[in-house]
């Protein structure tokens, strides 16, 4: 019985929170500017989905958010790998990552939409910007704690520089490479709804500001929600690529943590 | 010297900016060149306008953050204190954790306007799970052992908690603070470029409406190097907060 309570907690909790909204919303202490009832949210949000409104912001928000997400892990892993292999690329990139890392990348926003526009191309621009970053440090520190024993020996049975990358270098940088994208995933999530909500257009982020534009909240805290939603179900599914990916790893037997 | 060295690639892209604008290989109005840039800074600074937005945007970012890492932090350690804290609040965590922030900036306008307010609360909202996080990683991963001994020795639970536990969950703790900072300025620049009328994002976007780009572009430097600034800032701090674990 009280495994059954434990294991049932997480929903209880959700659903308390649910029920506490709807409370509020109708209890009158604040108005449905302020706090729309979740019922009605929820209506909205089934009526968006059948006239295909939502269906299409979410979807360009997404093909935003992941194809900036994807660009950088695409360009930041194989930056990362250099970094920590060649001592030129080393010496050039390294203050350029360490100072480009702590800082604010959304200031560069209008410079970026100054030169390439108001369209896909400067939104996606401003992902890459800003997930790049966690994922070439994270490779970095992966590539640089691969075990000397282990190059040293893979070297001297002969295997070329290519080969280490492949069998040893990538394999032992993997989960720390995870951890990267993991980081990197939420940062793209947040700054493509701020580049829509600062360049309009179609998508939840620019949706949601026309809605607060025009105070219709149900349309406010729909985006929300939506949102809420899909970036829980992208952040587990990168959790559930990470277990597959390291199953041989020692971290798949160690319990999960949030 | 040795610093010098490390930091040549900077200055190696500064001068490739002035070089690619004074050959003519970029237009002037899509990049100004860099000396003018700082030139355009330096009449904003002795102006004063830089000051007057910038206390702005630290005033919101400090205190939101201040609030976000004394609740974000007390409920990590309660989390990890109490089991049925645990069970019914780590849900929601694990449920708003990988929400976009930002997507509460049209809501927290809603709720108090254009202000300081909506910009604090933002910032408190977006900043307070990773500390919340990092708390509540480390206080689990408080040594079990310490904790029995503490109390064996007759320590009340209360005195445990904090001279055991809330000890052992610093270096998460802090570390959780850390992209919190981050989080902060992100959230910050963003809601003054997108609702205010004053801040440092909001001079920027002002800025660039009116075209003058090299002011724009001054600011934007200021904000970045604000940010890296802060973040080394706090790592001297944290270095020396955990001075005791070496």
């Amino acid at each position: 019985m009280a495994r059954m309570i434990w294991r049932l907690a997480p929903w209880i909790s959700l659903l308390t929170l649910a029920l506490a909204w709807e409370a509020l919303a109708s209890s009158g202490a604040v108005t449905p500017f302020m706090l729309p009832r979740l019922s009605g949210v929820l209506v909205r949000i089934w009526n968006d989905t059948l006239s295909g409104d939502m269906p299409q912001s979410l979807g360009l928000t997404l093909y935003r958010a992941l194809s900036g997400f994807g660009i950088a892990a695409v360009l930041g892993i194989p930056l990362g790998i250099l970094i920590a292999r060649n001592r030129a690329v080393h010496w050039f990139f390294d203050p350029i990552v360490s100072v480009g890392f702590p800082m604010p990348k959304i200031a560069f926003l209008p410079i970026v939409s100054l030169w390439f526009g108001f369209f896909d191309v400067s939104k996606i621009l401003m992902v890459v910007l800003d997930a790049i970053f966690p994922i070439v440090t994270a490779t970095v520190a992966g590539a640089l704690s691969v075990e000397r024993e282990i190059l040293w020996s893979a070297r001297n049975m002969g295997a070329s520089e290519r080969q280490m990358l492949r069998e040893i270098i990538l394999p032992a940088a993997l989960p720390e490479i995870m951890t990267g994208l993991q980081v990197a995933l939420p940062i793209a999530l947040i700054v493509c709804i701020v580049a829509e909500m600062m360049m309009g257009g179609i998508g939840l982020g620019g949706t949601m500001m026309t809605a607060s534009r025009f105070a219709d909240s149900p349309g406010v805290f729909a985006g929300i929600v939506e949102i809420a939603v899909a970036g829980w179900i992208i952040v587990k599914l990168m959790a559930m690529l990470r277990r597959r990916l390291l199953l041989w790893h020692a971290e798949a037997l160690a319990p999960p943590t949030v | 010297m040795k610093a010098l060295i490390k930091y040549l690639p900077l200055a190696l892209l500064a001068v490739a900016w002035e070089a690619a604008v004074r050959l003519g290989l970029v237009s002037r109005d899509l990049l100004p060149p860099f000396t003018q840039v700082i030139s355009a800074g330096w009449t904003l600074l002795t102006a004063g306008d830089l000051w007057l937005n910038g206390a702005a945007s630290l005033y919101r970012g400090g205190t939101g953050l201040a609030i976000a890492v004394a609740v974000g932090g007390t409920l990590g350690i309660v989390m990890a204190w109490w089991r049925p804290v645990n069970a019914f609040v780590s849900p929601l965590v694990e449920m708003l954790y990988p929400m976009p922030k930002s997507a509460l900036i049209p809501i927290t306008v809603l709720w108090l306007g254009f202000g300081d307010g909506s910009k604090i609360l933002l910032i408190f909202l977006g900043c307070m799970l990773p500390v919340t996080i990092g708390a509540y990683n480390g206080a689990r991963s408080c040594d079990r052992v310490l904790v029995w001994s503490a109390r064996s020795m007759g320590a009340s639970r209360l005195r445990v908690l904090w001279d055991v536990v809330v000890p052992s969950a610093m270096p998460e703790l802090l570390n959780g603070v850390r992209t919190a900072l981050a989080l902060s300025f992100v959230l910050l620049v963003s809601s003054e470029m997108i609702v205010s009328r004053s801040g440092l994002g909001h001079l920027i976007g002002l800025l660039g409406e009116g075209g003058v780009y090299d002011a724009m572009f001054a600011v934007v430097l200021a904000v970045a190097f604000l940010g890296f600034f802060a973040d080394r800032l706090y790592q001297m701090f944290v270095r020396r907060v955990l001075q005791w674990r070496e």
